[in-house]
C-alpha cells in the first residue's frame, strides 16, 4: 500500500517536472550525443530537478545529497522513468562507482567532500585504472606515488579513462610500493586541475573521442585523498569492479525489434516471412538468445533477492556483449550498403546511428575486463577450475 | 534454480535422494547389451519396477487433480523431477505418461475420460504415451494416420513411430488426421488391430513402431479435436523433454569439469590449460540461457501464459543446442576413454540426439518461435 502511495508520488511529481523534449533521450554516459544533449536548457532544468530532489542517488542519506529512500523506493523510481521514456541525469561514474565506494571504504570527511557533489552532478569524475602496459593484467599498473611527507606526488600515464578532458576528478589505482605487486597500490582521489595533469582524447574506430590518455608529471596530491590505508587499494579496486560489471549488465534492454528493418530491407516470402532464409535464421537465433539472456537476468535477480549464489556477473556479462554485438552486426548487415555510411544525407540517420552502434559495440568485450578475462574469472569462482 | 518454496524443496531433496541410491547411470546401462545396442530380451525400454517406486512417492501425480488421485502439484514441479532424474538418464516413462498423457487428458477429456483415465495415471498403475510422430520428422500438421467415420465410431488406420515408452504403454494418446482436420483419440493398447513392435534405437530405450490396422474407437474413445489442442498438449511436451535435457546436460558438464579436475597431463591438472577454462565456462554460460528459458516455460504452463507457445519452443531449442554441445565437449574432452562403451559420454550422447529429436528439432522450433514471433 505504502509502494503504491510513493509509486503515485513518483508519477505526480515527474509528470510535472521531466521535459517532455527529452523523452526518449538516451542518456547514457557513454553515447556520443551525450555532451550536446546536456547542453540543452531542457537538460539542465531536468538535471538541477532531479538534483534538488535527491532522486539521482535515492538511496544516499540525505547529508550525502540523496534522498534517504529504500532500495524498493528507489526501483519504483526506475521503473517509473523508465516507463515514460525518460531517464536518470545524474547517473555518472561518480553515482555508479565512486560513490559505493566511498560508503564503503571512505572516511566521513571524505564522503562529506564528495559525495554532495557527485549527487548533483556539480563535479564529474572519470576512472584512472587502465595504463598502457596494464589492461586486462591491470594489477601490473606502474603509475607511481611517492610519499613526500606532507603530501604524495604522481607521475606516470593512464589510459582509456572516460571523459577524462571532462572531469573535474580522477579516483585512480597507483603504486605505492614496487616489491609487490596487488599488495603495493593504493587508492587515490585526483584533482583534474592539479598542475601536472593533461588529458588528450583518442579517436576510436567509431569515431567517439569519449576516452583518453592522461599524463601525471608530478602532479601534488593532499595526503588526505588516499582512500583506505595504504597499499589496500587493490581490494577496494575488486570491489568498485563489481559494480562496474554489475552496472554494465544493467544497462537496457529493450531494443528496437530486428523483424520490421529486416522485412523492409530484405523483402517477405508469401507467408510474411523475411525472405532471404539464411538472414532469417540467423536473426531469429539471436533474438532467441537474447530472450533467453533477459530471462536469465530476470532470475539471477530474483535468485539474488533469495541469496543466491551471486556469482554470476562473469558469465551475465560475456552472454550479454556476445549477443548484443552479434545483433549490432546482423542490423549493418540488414541494412546492406546503407549501413556503410559515415556521413551525409545518402544514407538515412538511423543507418549511420546503426553502423556507429556497430563499430562502438566492439568494445563491450574489452571494457569492464575483456571477454577472456570473464571467463578466467567463471573458470576459477564459479566452476573451481586449478591454476595448475 | 529458481526459487523454490518449502514443499518443492523436500520433493527435490527426495527425488535427488533416490536418484542417487536407485538410479545410478547403470540402471539406464543396464537396458544395452555389450555391443552398445538395445538388449533383444527387454520388453519395455523403461524400468517398470522403478516406476512403481516413483508412482508410490506420488510422482506420476504430480499434475493430477487431488479428485482425481493427484497431488495438483503443478507442471514447475514435475519440470525439476524429469530434470532431476534425467541427470542420470533414468529410463522412466514419466515425461510420457505423467506430464504429456495426464495434460491430455486434462486439456481435452470430458468428466468420464477424465475419471476413466486420470486415477490410473496418477497411481502408476496405467502408463500413457503420446502417439503422434510418423516418420522421420516431428511432424504435427502432417498428420497421415487417418481416421474415418463408421457406423459404430471411428477407424484408424495407418503408422506412428517413435512413439516413446510405447513398448509399455496402455494408453496411447494417438493423434490422426479426421474429415475436418486434426482429431486426438484415447487408443488402449489392447484395442483389436492395433500391434506394435520395438526399435532398437541408440539410446537402448526401444520406443515402439505401432501399426493402426483398422482399429475402431467408439465415440467415447474421442479426445478432442483440431490443431490447437493437439498444440496445447505438444507444449507440454515440448517442456516437458526440455527440461530432461536441461537435467542431462547439467550432468554431463558436471562430469566433465570432474574429469578436468583429476586428469593429469604434461605434469598438470588438464582443467588449468585456458583453452579449456574458456570452453568450460561457456558450456556453463549456454546452461544458464537454457536454465532460464526451462524454468520460464514451466511457470508459464502452470500460469496459463498466453505465450506458453513460444516460450516452450524456446526452451526445447535452447536445450537442444545445449545439450547437443555439451554432449560433443563430454566425448572429446575425456579424449579416447569417451570413445568407450564402458565410459558413460556415450550414453549421455546417444540419449541427447534421440531427446534433441523427439518432439521437434532445433530448427522445428526456431521456424515455430520465428512464426510466432513476427519473423
Amino acid at each position: 500500500m505504502e509502494d503504491q502511495q510513493f509509486r503515485q508520488e513518483v508519477r505526480d511529481w515527474l509528470s510535472a517536472n521531466f521535459p517532455p523534449a527529452l523523452t526518449g533521450v538516451n542518456g547514457l554516459i557513454f553515447q556520443g550525443d551525450a555532451h550536446a544533449a546536456a547542453a540543452s536548457k531542457d537538460f539542465q532544468a531536468w538535471r538541477k530537478a532531479m538534483a534538488d530532489k535527491g532522486w539521482g542517488t535515492p538511496t544516499w542519506d540525505k547529508a550525502y545529497g540523496g534522498a534517504g529512500l529504500s532500495p524498493a523506493q528507489a526501483k519504483i523510481i526506475a521503473q517509473e522513468l523508465s516507463a515514460i521514456g525518460a531517464f536518470n541525469p545524474i547517473r555518472s561514474y561518480g553515482t555508479m562507482m565512486l560513490g559505493p565506494t566511498l560508503l564503503e571504504f571512505g572516511t566521513e570527511e571524505q564522503r562529506l567532500q564528495h559525495l554532495p557533489r557527485i549527487s548533483t552532478h556539480e563535479l564529474r569524475w572519470c576512472q584512472g585504472f587502465s595504463e598502457p602496459g596494464a589492461g586486462s593484467d591491470l594489477a601490473s599498473l606502474q603509475m607511481k606515488c611517492v610519499d613526500a611527507g606532507d603530501h604524495w606526488v604522481v607521475s606516470g600515464q593512464k589510459i582509456w579513462t572516460s571523459g577524462a578532458d571532462q572531469a573535474d576528478w580522477c579516483f585512480a589505482l597507483v603504486r605505492t610500493d614496487t616489491s609487490v605487486k596487488h599488495g603495493g597500490i593504493s587508492f587515490l582521489l585526483i584533482d583534474m586541475k592539479s598542475p601536472g595533469v593533461e588529458a588528450r582524447p583518442i579517436v576510436l574506430i567509431s569515431g567517439s573521442t569519449h576516452f583518453c590518455e592522461v599524463f601525471f608529471n608530478d602532479v601534488k596530491v593532499p595526503k588526505g585523498n588516499l582512500v583506505g590505508a595504504v597499499n589496500q587499494g587493490w581490494n577496494i579496486a575488486k570491489r568498485l569492479l563489481q559494480f562496474e560489471r554489475s552496472s554494465l549488465s544493467e544497462v537496457k534492454t529493450d531494443v528496437t525489434p530486428l523483424a520490421p528493418i529486416a522485412h523492409a530491407m530484405l523483402g517477405t516470402d508469401e507467408e510474411g516471412r523475411i525472405a532471404d532464409v539464411d538472414a532469417r535464421a540467423r536473426i531469429v537465433h539471436n533474438a532467441m538468445r537474447h530472450t533467453a539472456y533477459l530471462q536469465t537476468v530476470r532470475r539471477f535477480n530474483e535468485e539474488a533477492r533469495n541469496g543466491g549464489p551471486g556469482n554470476g556477473v562473469s558469465t551475465l556479462k560475456n552472454l550479454w556483449s556476445g549477443i548484443v554485438q552479434r545483433r549490432a552486426e546482423l542490423l549493418v548487415e540488414v541494412l546492406g550498403a546503407d549501413g556503410l555510411g559515415w556521413s551525409g544525407d545518402a544514407y538515412p540517420a538511423d543507418a549511420r546511428e546503426a553502423t556507429r552502434a556497430l563499430l562502438h559495440s566492439k568494445a563491450f568485450s574489452i571494457y569492464g575486463g575483456s571477454y577472456e578475462i570473464q571467463n578466467n574469472i567463471t573458470a576459477k569462482r564459479s566452476l573451481g577450475l586449478p591454476d595448475r | 534454480m529458481a526459487v523454490l518454496n518449502e514443499e518443492q524443496t523436500m520433493l527435490k531433496d527426495m527425488v535427488s535422494q533416490w536418484v542417487r541410491d536407485r538410479m545410478p547411470v547403470s540402471v539406464a546401462r543396464g537396458l544395452y547389451d555389450h555391443s552398445g545396442g538395445g538388449r533383444k530380451d527387454a520388453t519395455t525400454g523403461f524400468d517398470a519396477d522403478a516406476y512403481g517406486e516413483a508412482a508410490a512417492m506420488g510422482w506420476s501425480g504430480i499434475l493430477v487433480p487431488e479428485a482425481h488421485g493427484g497431488s495438483d502439484f503443478g507442471a514447475f514441479s514435475l519440470g525439476f523431477v524429469l530434470e532431476e532424474l534425467a541427470r542420470t538418464l533414468s529410463p522412466l516413462p514419466l515425461l510420457s505418461s505423467a506430464m504429456i498423457a495426464v495434460s491430455a487428458l486434462r486439456l481435452g477429456g470430458n468428466a468420464a475420460q477424465q475419471s476413466a483415465w486420470l486415477p490410473g495415471l496418477a497411481d502408476g498403475s496405467i502408463i500413457g504415451a503420446l502417439a503422434v510422430d510418423e516418420g522421420a520428422h516431428h511432424a504435427p500438421e502432417a498428420l497421415a494416420l487417418t481416421a474415418t467415420r463408421v457406423a459404430n465410431g471411428w477407424r484408424l488406420d495407418g503408422v506412428k513411430r517413435p512413439v516413446a515408452d510405447g513398448m509399455g504403454a496402455d494408453l496411447f494418446i494417438a493423434a490422426a488426421c479426421g474429415e475436418d482436420g486434426t482429431m486426438l483419440f484415447l487408443a488402449p493398447a489392447d484395442a483389436a488391430g492395433l500391434t506394435r513392435e520395438p526399435l532398437d534405437q541408440i539410446d537402448a530405450r526401444r520406443p515402439a513402431l505401432l501399426r493402426f490396422d483398422g482399429v475402431v474407437l467408439a465415440d467415447d474413445a474421442v479426445l478432442g479435436y483440431g490443431n490447437a489442442l493437439l498444440s496445447a498438449i505438444l507444449d507440454r511436451a515440448y517442456v516437458g523433454q526440455a527440461a530432461e535435457l536441461l537435467g542431462l546436460a547439467t550432468q554431463a558438464f558436471e562430469t566433465t569439469l570432474d574429469y578436468l579436475k583429476t586428469r593429469v597431463q604434461f605434469g598438470q591438472l588438464i582443467g588449468s590449460f585456458q583453452a579449456l577454462q574458456h570452453r568450460a565456462s561457456e558450456m556453463f554460460g549456454e546452461l544458464q540461457l537454457t536454465r532460464s528459458a526451462v524454468e520460464a516455460a514451466l511457470a508459464a504452463i502452470d500460469a496459463d501464459d498466453p505465450q506458453l507457445s513460444s516460450l516452450a519452443s524456446l526452451a526445447k531449442a535452447m536445450a537442444n543446442e545445449t545439450a547437443h554441445r555439451i554432449t560433443c565437449e563430454m566425448v572429446q574432452l575425456h579424449g579416447g576413454i569417451g570413445m568407450t562403451h564402458e565410459h558413460d559420454a556415450g550414453l549421455y550422447l546417444k540419449r541427447s540426439r534421440v531427446a534433441e529429436q523427439a518432439y521437434g528439432s532445433s530448427s522445428f522450433h526456431r521456424e515455430r518461435w520465428a512464426r510466432l514471433n513476427g519473423y
